[in-house]
């Protein structure tokens, strides 16, 4: 049997699964070669919603190309408009004010939960759980009211710009995130008790899509799926960007490096951030909520590369600059991208009925991979 | 390590290497026909082996391709950016996917945007156009009537 996997033979059954399958969260397409119910091999078939974004943001100003990345990890809008106004500003060599920082690392932290509550109730509805969702749906709505009124958008934030934020925080910010920060307290135990300790659940997750140490580093994966494998690789601990250095928090890490480890990452790393929540929300400091910058952009000749640590894993800004107002050549170093190259490796071998569940905690999102 | 220790150990370990400092992290130029040697020396080096390959590309220079590999070692934290100079019209480069397995999808990548041939690696084949697409989108004289974004 194992001398077979990963070889097409007679017999061998290839099933297509998307690009429209509700699993797959969004328009991706997976070839599978099955022998019987064993997963031989797992291809996925990328660019339904390529929008061919490094090649636009050629001709966009170095204000303009930063909107484009609201449209790759939708769920992380804020942290990708973060990691492109750091890069700029690294490039001009600007400091911004203290204000701009903590709203942007408690903005970061808001969608980091809300992408994680997303995640956790599509999860759940993966693996037929469908209550879930609307519980987790409750706390997101709720985040995403915040958004709505200080940023004007619910998913698409074009928040951050180079040099701070765009506009100042609404006056109801800071009652908004406690009462926040109140009902997720209350709610939280809901989803340890609906689905963390569901037998069925742990079932399914336990022992399927073991990713070791070792080819998490090979493969290039970062974020949770990595720290549920023991790889020590928070952007925000090694490399730290804005005031997360003066932040108590901890670094989530799992070792077992199976579904379970990966889903139990993110539970924890939604509490992590309530915890730099509180931190930041009563100490707010005054002042501007952007530097002054120039007009028109110009970074100077070279080459800039900014990380930032999003919902979902690393991603990489690279600019190079030949000195004009537009990016001579953008690259995104997207999570998603280097997360999906595993896939294969952790479903090969195992059964069809758990691709999902091992796919589930790798938390794809498609416009991220393509961009 | 500063970037010139890591100067050091590099340039005792490929002897051939060039060297340029002044950005972030230090950059090494290394010759194509030697970079499968080279990128075995880097992930295997002792003091810090560069066992992370975060960050794969091609930049098109009009003249020449450069491919571009941002490599960390996860236990030290250090950082390099390898580049690996390339003929434009005869581009083709030693695949790495086997040393750092997440380069698959990467080179693939470049493969279909830029068109640089991946020599031996298993699967080169589009990524995110269609197999019928004609040309390399991110190369710089690529023009296509319909699709083209000019502003």
């Amino acid at each position: 049997m194992v001398e077979e996997i990963g070889k097409t033979a007679e017999g061998d059954l290839i099933i297509n699964v998307g690009p429209q399958h509700p699993a797959t969260h969004g328009v991706l397409h997976l070839v599978i070669t099955l022998n019987g119910e064993t997963i031989k091999k797992v291809e996925p078939h990328l660019g339904y919603i390529h929008r061919s974004i490094e090649k636009m943001c050629e001709s966009l100003t170095y204000r303009q190309f930063i909107y484009t990345t609201s449209r790759m990890d939708y769920l992380s809008a804020h942290i990708n408009n973060h990691a492109c106004a750091l890069t700029v500003e690294k490039g001009l060599g600007i400091e911004i004010p203290a204000r701009a920082q903590v709203i942007r690392v408690l903005m970061d932290e808001l969608t980091r939960i809300a992408s994680h509550e997303l995640w956790w109730g599509a999860m759940a509805m993966d693996l037929g759980a469908f209550t879930p969702f609307f519980h987790a749906f409750r706390e997101r709505e709720t985040i995403n009211e915040i958004m709505e009124e200080t940023c004007g958008a619910r998913l698409t934030m074009n928040y951050m710009v180079p040099g701070g934020v765009m506009v100042d925080l609404h006056p109801n910010f800071q009652s908004r995130v406690k009462n926040f920060l109140k009902l997720y307290k209350r709610k939280i135990h809901e989803y340890d008790e609906l689905v963390t300790g569901n037998i069925i659940f742990q079932n399914r997750m336990k022992g399927v899509g073991y990713l070791t140490k070792e080819a998490a580093i090979s493969y290039g994966v970062t974020g949770p799926a990595a720290r549920g494998s023991g790889v020590s690789c928070d952007v925000r601990k090694h490399y730290p960007y804005e005031i997360y250095n003066q932040i108590q928090f901890d670094e989530i890490l799992e070792t077992e490096g199976d579904s379970f480890a990966r889903y139990m990452v993110r539970l924890r790393e939604m509490n992590e951030s309530i915890k730099i929540i509180e931190q930041l929300i009563d100490n707010i400091p005054e002042g501007d909520f952007q530097a002054k910058t120039k007009a028109v952009l110009k970074l100077p000749k070279g080459e800039f590369y900014q990380r930032v640590e999003t919902a979902r894993g690393e991603l990489g800004v690279y600019i190079v600059s030949e000195g004009g107002t537009t990016p001579y050549r953008i690259k995104f170093r997207s999570p998603g991208f280097s997360n999906l190259a595993c896939l294969d490796h952790i479903t090969r071998g195992g059964k069809i009925g758990d691709l999902i569940a091992s796919m589930g905690t790798l938390d794809l999102v498609i416009p991220d991979i393509d961009r | 390590m500063s970037n010139e220790e890591i100067k050091t150990i590099i340039s005792e370990l490929l002897p051939n290497a060039t060297f340029e400092e002044g950005g972030e992290w230090l950059n090494i130029g290394i010759d194509a026909s030697e970079w499968k040697d080279a990128a075995q020396k880097l992930r295997n080096c002792a003091a810090a082996p560069f066992n992370f390959l975060f960050c794969l590309t091609c930049v098109d220079w009009k003249t020449h391709f450069t491919m571009v590999y941002h490599l960390r070692s996860t236990t030290t934290l250090d950082n390099i950016v390898v580049k690996v100079k390339l003929d434009r019209v005869n581009p083709e480069v030693i695949t790495v996917c086997d040393i750092w397995l997440g380069a698959e999808l990467f080179e693939r990548e470049v493969y279909d945007l830029f068109g640089v041939i991946f020599l031996e690696h298993p699967d080169l084949r589009r990524l995110l156009l269609t197999d019928d697409w004609v040309g390399y989108p991110l190369r710089k004289d690529y023009d296509d009537p319909i699709n083209m974004i000019k502003l």
